[in-house]
């Protein structure tokens, strides 16, 4: 009996949808593959997180539009799932459905004034200068000498170089235009760092700190006593440290022991920190500090506990909070609200009673929470899929009631006149690059729905009515 | 000579696949592999084949003599991650 072609749809095209749809590809050459994006571009957090000064790491792209794209997955752009098309149409017409989603929001400090305006998530401000459409109205006030940033992850050192980079080398990259514009005329000479824990315990990768400390034009500062470690973190360094904390001390330490500088702009370090409220009458003036310590707890993780009650203060007029991502809940599919991401073994999505539910499956962040690097997705990834090609060889998921593409483009025309294919996409990408070639930067990004709508030729499909 | 990788590892395990002496670490599934910030090759054991360098999907990967000066740091830090890991396993041991 010759075999049925799965289709599978798979939902969000960032790293872990493309890593999905290549496995997939792989491993059942004859499945088709559907990749659904809720925006007209592709590649997720690789062309919307991703530092625009970062650039090599983007050529990811070419990989995933050889082993996704160019093989016969399709692009579904301009598409929301749970909103333009539900889950239950989706289980209609496709075999299988995978979650890509991610973690779209961010964690919450829960201090006083996190809500002030000039309180931002870092996510936004990244967004915002990624050419992300949803961010580009957004405005950041970078009229102040001095900004916060609250967190010692990556995220939290590529917003410190964003605001510290000259504008002659972020004109050399993709930063949306807009935003680069606004970054030119920044006056922020001081950008502190705030980590809750000890360098010992810095979530930086060393990678990212030791380039904080060869910015042009830019000092790092650290306090010499910020690194003389506690005897609960040396001992943790010296018996369980990685080599990364014990290279991120050893930076640490470098850059406490350099003679102050006069650059134009700094980047001050500081351990052992927690934001204790944001201050300001109308907008941010001020955030309030106290002090940690580092204590063993039952579970034996090194934490931080308050010192004492003083407060320190410092004045600033922009806080940048990146204190981790969380997913969020989507229609119509469990979701696990500790955990915060979709309830699974394996990738195989599970029901409240612990049973997988039949054809349903999770990728990425939305699978293992906001945990890895870009190529943790790949491994990621085959493990879902090795699951979904179990199940296809015993035969659950059965085969969808629908039984053609043709009822699901159907469907998307009816719904989504402006709908953006690979074609659509090409197109955007063309046009970036060419608009990057003339200016001497990798790409120009078009950063508005409309415009991204324009260059992929879906706009004459709307209805004048839905343009805005 | 030896190759090198750089900072910009995405920990994407293509390299390990293609290389025919075992000399990238950690590998999946080794115990340091999650924690690691990107994967190292052995400078005493790289053969200067270069199948990596084609694997990358990011080019993060460079003989040593063409390192780009923002990674000038790397050779040795590739081979001080081997280093400790010998001290690690003879202490194990």
């Amino acid at each position: 009996m010759a075999r049925t072609r799965p289709r599978v749809a798979i939902v969000g095209a960032g790293p872990a949808g493309a890593f999905a749809a290549a496995s997939v590809l792989r491993a059942r050459g004859d499945a088709e593959v559907d990749l659904f994006e809720r925006l007209p571009t592709p590649w997720g957090l690789l062309r919307g997180g991703v530092a625009p000064d970062h650039q090599e790491i983007k050529r990811l792209e070419d990989l995933f539009d050889r082993q996704t794209l160019r093989r016969g997955c399709r692009f579904l752009g301009n598409v929301e799932v749970g909103v333009d098309v539900s889950h239950a149409e989706l289980m209609e017409h496709y075999t299988a459905v995978i979650y890509a989603t991610g973690a779209q929001t961010d964690k919450s400090l829960r201090i006083p004034g996190e809500d002030l305006s000039g309180s931002w998530a870092a996510t936004e401000f990244v967004a915002w200068y990624n050419g992300h459409p949803d961010y580009r109205g957004l405005e950041f006030d970078l009229s102040a000498t001095r900004a916060v940033v609250v967190g010692n992850g990556n995220v939290a050192a590529d917003v410190t170089r964003i605001l510290t980079l000259s504008a002659r080398e972020l004109e050399r990259t993709d930063v949306a235009d807009h935003a680069l514009d606004a970054l030119r005329e920044s006056r922020i000479e001081e950008v502190v760092v705030l980590g809750r824990r000890g360098p010992a315990q810095a979530a930086f990768t060393s990678a990212e700190l030791r380039e904080l400390g060869r910015l042009d034009g830019v000092d790092v500062r650290v306090d010499p006593a910020d690194v003389e470690l506690d005897a609960v973190s040396q001992r943790w360094l010296a018996e369980e440290g990685t080599f990364t904390a014990r290279k991120n001390v050893e930076l640490l330490r470098e850059f406490a022991a350099r003679p102050a500088g006069d650059a134009p702009r700094r980047i001050a370090l500081r351990f052992l920190r927690s934001p204790v409220e944001i201050r300001g009458a109308a907008s941010v003036e001020a955030i309030d500090v106290r002090r940690n310590e580092i204590v063993r707890a039952d579970d034996g993780a090194l934490r931080a506990r308050p010192l004492d009650e003083a407060v320190e203060t410092i004045e600033c007029g922009l806080v940048l909070r990146s204190v981790g991502y969380q997913a969020v809940p989507l229609p119509d599919v469990p979701f696990d609200e500790r955990r915060f991401v979709l309830p699974n073994e394996r990738g195989r999505v599970l029901t409240a009673d612990g049973t997988p539910l039949p054809g349903v499956y999770a990728v990425g962040w939305i699978k293992r929470g906001p945990t890895g690097i870009l190529g943790t997705n790949k491994r990621d990834a085959d493990e879902t899929v090795s699951c979904l090609v179990e199940d296809l060889a015993a035969g659950t998921p059965a085969q969808p009631p629908q039984p053609g593409r043709d009822r699901i483009d159907a469907l998307l025309a009816e719904r989504k006149p402006d709908l953006v294919t690979v074609e659509g996409w090409r197109a955007i990408d063309g046009h970036e690059l060419r608009r990057g070639r003339s200016e001497q930067r990798p790409r120009v990004k078009l950063a508005s729905r409309d415009e991204l709508l324009d260059a992929a030729g879906a706009t004459a499909a709307r209805p004048a009515a839905a343009r805005s | 000579m030896t190759y090198v990788i750089a900072g910009s590892c995405i920990k994407d395990d293509s390299c390990i696949e293609v290389c025919p002496v075992d000399c990238i670490h950690p590998k999946p599934g080794a115990p340091d592999f999650d924690a690691a910030e990107q994967l190292y090759i052995d400078p005493e054991v790289c053969i200067d084949c270069d199948a990596c360098v084609e694997a990358c999907p990011i080019d993060a990967i460079f003989a040593d003599f063409q390192l780009p000066e923002k990674y000038d740091y790397a050779l040795d830090l590739n081979r001080e991650f081997f280093a400790e890991l010998g001290t690690a396993d003879r202490t194990a041991g």
